[in-house]
């Protein structure tokens, strides 16, 4: 019998339901193990306990008196801090934002809330979601549940870890190059980056908005598949949602891969592909097989420049984004503003922004300068388009493409910090499907000396259908989603 | 998503033909910016985009305040609108439209860059090309316009008196997001009052499309560049009303020629029209072009202009100036100059058609409108939106004069009542005692003592018809303009008579 902070948001939301327990207890028993486990973690940049809680009790009074509850009722829910929340600091993980409160929520959460989810803090990150660690975060590094002295991936590493130990049950990431699947792999969680344009992204404060999405990261498939449910859907306040019918996600988990054409690019096992990494994927892809499933091994050329190019787009876009931050309206501020507005607009970005930050600010700058943008920004656009031609002609034959998410399991904290171009490239298989705008998921297929691998699977757009029933699938046959890491 | 095909630079900004004509001659190319007020909501939030006079940063939401996470979207009307501007002035409406991010740091920029479709790289704005044609005296000039385009508006900037000694800056978000249109002229403008015309013309036109109210200040502003041939072209910016053009562009224009006349250079630079001061004061230096690094703004996805869309905008589009003057000469049997004058506002030529549906003799209505109602506006610098006077009230004066009760002469005294106060014209003649005196018993005592009073006058009347006029004059002075004139005259003639019996 599982303790009710191990539960998945399926089996809280049905105990709740059945009066087996309550919601107060849920919550509680979540932040019973955030209590215990978050000086091993740093899982969180703010808790809000209190709050939390208040609201389990009115949840669990409209279930006693009969009233009807959301789809999330009483299911505690961590927020990465890049999303806005109303009356609840939103840092970013950046000094430059930490004592900035939003006086509006996301779209995301506005959804959250009218379904009874419980939101209960906020999760760490790298800086403004600048980095594949989350090293470069203001407030610390989070740690790897699964060796506290490696990295949990990033940015989303925060929102991975705390569903790794149960420190809460379902949490929102963002993913720009990578950064909901990075770190759902590294940390063994599900995490899904939808189609671009399928959730709002109003409320996500940007790094590079034409690539970015919020996804969920959960403990198995199907509360990846319900989560998605509650967030996704047509937004008028972001110009970019597409406008699509809402969709019960869940309706879709099937156990069989009958017919299912899987495409496995060589780009995907790329130079620098570790070897147990390379095969588990391949175990899972023939476990797919074992279900009805065909692969046939095929590439997509222009892939090779997705780093290059995803990182100038991001970079250029970063630039400008961040420009707002200046401190004259919130946000970080040097104690004497003395000096011309220019001259107090560069200390406060000079001390609020760290290092990583400033770095792509500045490399951004560059690629947009006159006499750089057409070599720079204009090229990555028309390379973008390739990459997208590339992904549109493989899936007139495929139905989903599968590789690993990350080409190696996660390293040890510090190893790559001090050698950007490194770290960068951990992004390889993950950045080319936000360039093209598709849905991606990661799902734990395998350990590699105790540390985590997960696998890659990319749809079409709008078809979060197609990864969500191969992922449901393969996780059915496997039993990589019962396997937690010893701290808990 | 943007398509790189679409961005690809063709270079064909900044091409100025210079041509070689003495040195005194003026060029003079202007910057319009419109707020779109008439929209109600700001470009691309639903902040309320009537912000004058309201407490500063009052009307502001996460979006045009740049809260990180808010994003733009784009209000639908300000397209069919700009579109209609395009129209009006003959531009090329585009097939599709980006929106781009101009970025540099302001305090008036909440986001430090600002949403706009100029890009300095040749990107497609919602329009190109077109021309306005206005008429500078006998001469009709044709004005090309470059571009018409949609950007929002930043925050402003509040100084304690001027710009460079304020000790501080205060800034109001309020205006921040609001809705411009920019009409881009080529530098066609050869001087101060030909910049003043065309933007008279513009207005008018943009009043007729109902799109703005000019009336507000701060509505239309618009920078200014200027230039002797052959010498460096220097960018006025601030100018916040018509009135202010002309003034601002001839001290630039002085400005510049005093310094050749010394032998200096004119220096390639932005000034800053100071509106109190009346002089141009240098802001910064521009040695070097400021590198904006423009690119297409991502939360916003390019817009198909589709030809339906813009048959569909001409089809509501209201009659225009031209188009109305023609009407006036047709319709009313209006002299082209009285036209031409009423339908250069908005308001007059509707105050005026408004009149007319309720007394159908236009030349009359029109006299009393160009003459008395014009003269009292300007004598009180006042616009006729501003005052109290309606075309009831003008058609009730009109009709007192018709019907004897008043004088044409009072009337001429109960019209600025009417502009100042808005009072029935019926009112003031009570309320001042001026009904005409039409009966002979009143008179005829008036008349002897005028006769008593001039008496070397009436000599001279008894001798020559042309001095009879005094008499009369007299008469009408002693009765302060009430006495029937056509009366007064027979009083007088009859009363000479009987002398010469």
């Amino acid at each position: 019998m599982p303790k009710l902070h191990e539960l998945t948001a399926k089996q809280t939301i049905q105990k709740i339901q059945d009066n087996e327990v309550t919601a107060q207890e849920c919550v509680q028993a979540v932040f019973e193990t955030i209590h215990k486990l978050e000086d091993k973690i740093n899982a969180y940049v703010t808790l809000v306990e209190e709050e939390a809680l208040n609201k389990a009790k009115e949840i669990d009074r409209k279930i006693s008196d009969g009233k009807p509850v959301g789809k999330l009722a009483g299911v505690a829910i961590a927020v990465k801090d890049a999303i806005c929340t109303q009356g609840i600091l939103t840092t970013c993980s950046s000094r430059m934002l930490q004592n900035f409160v939003p006086p509006y929520d996301a779209e995301v959460i506005e959804r959250i809330k009218r379904e009874d989810g419980i939101i209960i803090g906020k999760t760490n990150m790298d800086e403004f979601a600048m980095g594949s660690s989350t090293e470069t975060s203001y407030f610390g590094p989070t740690r790897n549940p699964w060796d506290t002295s490696r990295v949990p991936g990033g940015s989303s590493g925060g929102s991975a870890a705390c569903i790794a130990t149960n420190e809460a049950t379902l949490a929102l990431g963002t993913d720009t190059g990578g950064s909901i699947r990075c770190p759902a792999s590294y940390c063994s969680v599900v995490g899904l980056k939808p189609t671009y344009g399928l959730v709002s992204r109003y409320g996500l404060i940007a790094y590079a908005n034409s690539l970015e999405q919020i996804g969920p990261m959960t403990k198995d498939v199907y509360d990846c598949a319900l989560f998605l449910s509650v967030i996704a859907g047509h937004d008028s306040k972001d110009g970019t949602s597409v406008n699509v019918e809402p969709k019960d996600y869940t309706k879709c988990l099937k156990n069989n891969a009958k017919g299912l054409k899987i495409g496995v690019p060589k780009e995907f096992f790329g130079e620098g592909t570790n070897e147990a990494v390379e095969k588990q994927v391949w175990n899972a892809i023939h476990k797919l097989e074992e279900r009805g499933a065909s692969h046939e091994e095929t590439s997509l050329p222009n892939l090779e420049h997705s780093l290059a190019t995803y990182y100038i787009i991001a970079m250029s876009e970063a630039s400008s984004n961040l420009a707002r931050y200046d401190g004259l309206r919130y946000g970080y501020r040097v104690d004497k503003d003395d000096g011309d507005w220019a001259t107090v607009y560069s200390k406060n970005r000079r001390d609020g922004f760290g290092a990583e930050v400033r770095r792509r600010i500045i490399l951004g700058t560059y690629a947009l300068s006159a006499g750089y943008y057409n070599k720079y920004y204009l090229k990555a656009l028309k390379v973008r388009t390739l990459i997208r031609e590339n992904f549109t002609e493989a899936f007139k034959k495929f139905d989903v493409l599968i590789g690993p998410t990350m080409p190696f399991p996660p390293f040890k904290i510090g190893e790559k910090i001090q050698d950007p171009l490194a770290l960068y490239m951990s992004d390889v298989d993950t950045v080319s499907t936000n360039l093209a705008g598709l849905p991606a998921i990661s799902v734990p297929c395998g350990f590699t000396d105790g540390l985590p691998i997960g696998m890659q699977i990319t749809a079409p757009p709008l078809r979060e259908d197609l990864t969500l029933q191969a992922a449901y699938t393969f996780e059915q046959n496997t039993d990589y989603k019962t396997k937690k890491p010893a701290i808990n | 998503m943007v398509n790189a095909k679409h961005l690809n630079s063709t270079d064909k900004n900044n091409v100025t033909e210079m041509s070689t004509k003495n040195q005194n001659e003026v060029r003079i190319g202007l910057e319009v910016h419109v707020q779109l007020t008439s929209l109600k909501t700001k470009l691309f939030c639903g902040c309320s985009s009537d912000y004058k006079g309201k407490d500063p940063n009052s009307l502001v939401c996460p979006v045009c305040l740049g809260i990180p996470g808010a994003l733009p979207v784009l209000n639908a009307n300000s397209v069919d609108y700009a579109v209609m501007v395009a129209l009006a002035l003959n531009s090329k409406v585009s097939e599709c439209m980006f929106f781009f991010r101009k970025n540099y740091y302001y305090p008036d920029m909440p986001k430090n860059f600002q949403i706009s479709q100029y890009d300095q790289a040749g990107g497609v704005p919602l329009a190109v090309g077109g021309f306005l044609v206005i008429d500078v005296g006998t001469k009709r000039k044709k004005v090309r316009i470059g571009r018409v385009h949609l950007e929002e508006d930043p925050g402003r900037l509040v100084h304690q008196g001027a710009i460079d000694t304020s000790p501080y800056t205060l800034v109001d978000y309020n205006r921040s997001g609001i809705a411009l249109l920019e009409i881009v002229t080529e530098p066609d403008l050869d001087s101060p009052k030909e910049a003043r015309i065309f933007l008279q013309k513009l207005r008018s036109i943009l009043e007729h499309l109902g799109i703005f109210a000019g009336r507000l200040e701060g509505s239309i502003r618009c920078d200014a560049n200027i230039s002797l041939t052959g010498g460096t072209r220097v960018e006025v910016k601030n100018i916040s009303s018509f009135k202010e053009v002309e003034r601002a562009l001839s001290f630039e224009i002085m400005r510049q020629k005093n310094l050749v006349k010394k032998g200096l250079s004119v220096k390639h630079e932005t000034r800053h029209w100071d509106e109190s001061r009346r002089v141009t004061i240098s802001l910064r230096m521009k040695e070097k072009e400021h590198d904006y690094r423009y690119f297409p703004e991502p939360d916003l996805v390019p817009i198909t202009i589709t030809e339906d869309f813009v048959e569909n905008v001409k089809e509501k589009m209201p009659e225009l100036p031209e188009a109305r003057i023609s009407r006036f000469v047709d319709a009313y049997g209006l002299p082209q100059y009285d036209a031409e004058v009423l339908v250069s506002d908005k308001a007059l030529a509707d105050f005026f058609e408004c009149t007319v549906k309720l007394y159908d003799k236009p030349k009359e209505v029109s006299n009393w409108m160009m003459g008395d109602l014009l003269r009292n506006l300007n004598e009180n610098n006042l616009v006729l939106t501003d005052c109290k006077i309606t075309p009831e009230h003008l058609v009730e004066m009109i009709k007192l004069i018709e019907e004897g009760v008043i004088s044409g002469k009072i009337g001429k005294r109960v019209l600025p009542e009417m502009v100042l106060t808005g009072k029935q014209p019926s009112l003031i003649i009570k309320e001042k005692g001026l009904v005409k005196i039409s009966s002979r018993d009143a008179l005829e005592g008036i008349v002897e003592q005028v006769f008593s009073e001039h008496p070397s006058c009436v000599e001279d009347a008894l001798a020559d018809e042309n001095a009879v006029h005094f008499l009369v004059g007299q008469l009408m002075r002693a009765t302060k303009g009430k006495a029937d004139p056509q009366l007064a005259n027979q009083l007088i003639h009859e009363k000479l008579e009987s002398l010469k019996k």
